[in-house]
């Protein structure tokens, strides 16, 4: 194991949160209470929160996000820019007739546009659900039928890649905004309506328990589950930005995650903003150069990103980062996956400052166990919990949960309760109230916590797959690849790999006819990524004449997995056909 | 080797990671990326291709210089001739 990595009192005297023992102890919710303003005259707004009470009190003129675009494009918006946007958009959905409770979904890059989108939405009333733009036409179908998207806000190109051929037969879909002066058939543009509408608008009188936002998050088995998070989250927004991001007002902060994913909405977005800091919103992907310079020139103070983009700057090397001045960084986090302890060490020599792990879900809606300012960190582990988070590792028995002591391999399960939490999977009460056994919340994440606290990433307890920080869930690649006509059946699993994390890996069996060769290799892995994206698409697919199956015909990922790995095969009972 | 040859290669190599393009359909200044899509992990697994075909490190600093084919073609004939201790052919 690496050595732990001290914080010495004269870094730690800044934290937001300078004793986190005592403030585990102490803590009640009213603190977090404390850092918003509720609606005047009743109710709470996530919008609001974010942005008009910051004009209200006098900082309007404050940017609130720097956006750089992909070329040299570089735009500021103030607080108050926002703010009328904001209304503006708000008003678009007003005059088309929709009403709270809708639903909102986006499908762009990080362009300004979304930010106004996401925002405007929960201004309105209605509800926002973000969708990975690099997504294939699949997922973002079955995602909005899942979520009956009456609005869809995207681009020109997306909208004519990947989902003209379809609109007409999702029948929720009453409005299509098209960002931009101009728009396809059918579509409105975004930029007309916009300076049509009103830039002033009373917020609507949101309740804690509305519901705001819907991520989506993929199952074992099943369809992608769509979790509903209320405005009541930005309690927890706010407090877990101030205490595990060192969110201060007017602090340069950079979340390098995209709002397609549950990261870049909590702390790409709403906690940031309701923070008060000035935010840089970078539109391009990766790229070495252009990070340190960002970061060098826009002199960025706290910076969240996450694993592979930070194994890709250990790839390339100290000497990469040896031209750039990182002395304006006084706090990094990271998460999406854990952390190795090679890549903990290795920022804390070359910025000066290690990467703090931290862990929590799209169902958690927020971070629940972090590595903070003040706390020394013990590369690897995911750290403690965050005040008002009660966590433990449990044993599933029969009928229950039993709770495992310090060094013991068990469930990572938290006590329900957090403002941000998800209220329900839309539409499958069944499977939300599944995630809950004896008053835990069982996260399906498999840890340990050692004798003083800090707690370890062990696996994965399902067949889920973190790939480049995405949860891909193995049955919707599967579903996607046995749509290729030469495809009979399929097993997805995750492979280790010192990028990403895992890549997917597909064993297909082919029907009668077909025959294994390279070129049936790439056209089906061409066809997967035609429906999927690259995110989600297999990087590798293999030919079997068989795979394993229990007697009931279920695939067992878990062999397939164990196989590859080298690892002991386990209870293999209930297999019924093995793998040829 | 030619610029053409290097293109062909390249092109080769790019499908072979991105099965999903069309070789007929790519344009010489498609970016990898925003045109063509391919994400962060396509790219590294491109520049690992082009090293095992051609024998040269595309250190990270360079992806930029290797974002469409036109860009591409150039970037391998140079310094493909560098490793043979030969000088550049010239770009057609």
């Amino acid at each position: 194991m690496l050595g732990t990595i001290g914080k010495e009192s004269a870094r730690t005297r800044g934290a937001s949160l300078p004793d986190p023992e005592k403030t585990r102890k102490s803590f009640t919710w009213d603190i977090a209470e404390a850092m918003l303003d509720g609606l005047p005259g009743g109710g709470l707004n996530i919008a609001y929160e974010a942005l008009d009470r910051h004009v209200a009190a006098g900082h309007g003129a404050q940017v609130a996000i720097r956006w750089l675009g992909k070329g040299d494009d570089r735009r500021d918006f103030t607080y108050g820019d926002l703010a009328e946007q904001t209304s503006r958009f708000a008003q678009v959905l007003k005059m088309h007739g929709l009403n709270r409770g809708d639903s909102v979904f986006a499908l762009m890059g990080r362009i300004p546009e979304l930010y106004v989108a996401a925002l405007g939405t929960l201004k309105a009333g209605l509800v926002f659900t973000p969708l990975f733009s690099a997504f294939g036409p699949e997922p973002i179908r079955t995602r909005m039928e899942i979520g009956s998207a009456r609005v869809l806000v995207t681009t020109e190109t997306l909208y004519r890649r990947k989902i003209a051929k379809w609109r007409d037969e999702i029948p929720s879909l009453e409005l299509v905004l098209i960002v931009g002066e101009t728009a396809p058939d059918g579509c409105t543009a975004l930029a007309a309506a916009m300076a049509a509408a009103e830039p002033v608008m009373d917020v609507a009188r949101t309740q804690p328990e509305d519901p705001a936002l819907i991520h989506f998050t993929s199952g074992t088995t099943g369809k992608p589950k769509g979790a509903v998070h209320v405005h009541n989250a930005v309690l927890y927004h706010a407090i877990s930005g101030r205490y595990a991001l060192e969110l201060t007002p007017e602090t340069i902060y950079w979340c390098t995650a995209d709002p397609g994913w549950v990261t870049g909405t909590s702390y790409g977005i709403i906690s940031p903003l309701v923070n008060r800091v000035t935010m840089i919103v970078d539109e391009a992907e990766f790229d070495l150069d252009r990070w340190y310079s960002t970061i060098e020139r826009e002199k960025v103070e706290v910076w969240y990103s996450a694993p592979t983009a930070i194994r890709m700057m250990m790839r390339a090397g100290a000497e990469a980062a040896a031209p750039y001045d990182f002395s304006s960084l006084r706090f990094l986090a990271s998460v999406g996956e854990p952390l190795n302890p090679e890549a903990v060490v290795w920022s804390n020599r070359v910025f000066g400052r290690p990467f703090h792990d931290n862990w929590w879900q799209t169902e958690t809606g927020g971070i629940m166990i972090a590595n903070l300012a003040a706390q020394d960190v013990r590369p690897g582990s995911m750290g403690k919990p965050m005040p008002g988070i009660e966590a433990g590792i449990v044993k599933r028995t029969d009928g229950g949960v039993a709770e495992l002591g310090n060094g013991d391999i068990g469930e990572l399960a938290l006590r329900p309760g957090w403002p941000s939490m998800m209220r329900t999977y839309l539409h499958e009460q069944a499977r939300y109230d599944k995630c809950f056994v004896n008053g835990w919340y069982l996260s399906g994440d498999l840890a340990m916590r050692d004798t003083d606290g800090y707690y370890w990433f062990v696996g994965r307890a399902d067949d889920l797959i973190k790939t480049s920080g995405h949860l891909v869930g193995p049955f919707e690649v599967e579903n996607a690849l046995i749509e290729h006509e030469a495809v009979a059946e399929a097993g997805v699993i995750g492979v280790p790999d010192e990028t990403a994390g895992e890549v997917i890996k597909a064993y297909v069996t082919l029907v009668p006819g077909f025959a294994p060769s390279e070129e049936l290799e790439r056209s089906i892995r061409g066809h997967a990524r035609k429906k999927l994206g690259p995110a989600v698409a297999p990087r590798e697919i293999v030919f079997r004449n068989t795979l394993p199956k229990t007697r009931s015909g279920k695939i067992m990922r878990r062999l397939l997995k164990a196989r590859e790995l080298g690892l002991p095969e386990g209870d293999i009972s209930t297999l019924e056909t093995d793998e040829t | 080797m030619t610029h053409d040859d290097a293109r062909a290669t390249f092109i080769e190599e790019l499908v072979k990671v991105a099965p999903d393009l069309d070789p007929e359909e790519i344009g010489d200044h498609d970016h990898i990326q925003d045109d063509l899509q391919l994400d962060s992990m396509d790219v590294l697994n491109l520049v690992t291709a082009l090293h095992t075909r051609f024998g040269i490190e595309i250190p990270e600093a360079d992806y930029e210089q290797i974002a469409t084919p036109a860009l591409a073609a150039a970037y391998l004939v140079a310094h493909t001739a560098k490793l043979a201790g030969e000088p550049a052919h010239p770009i057609s």
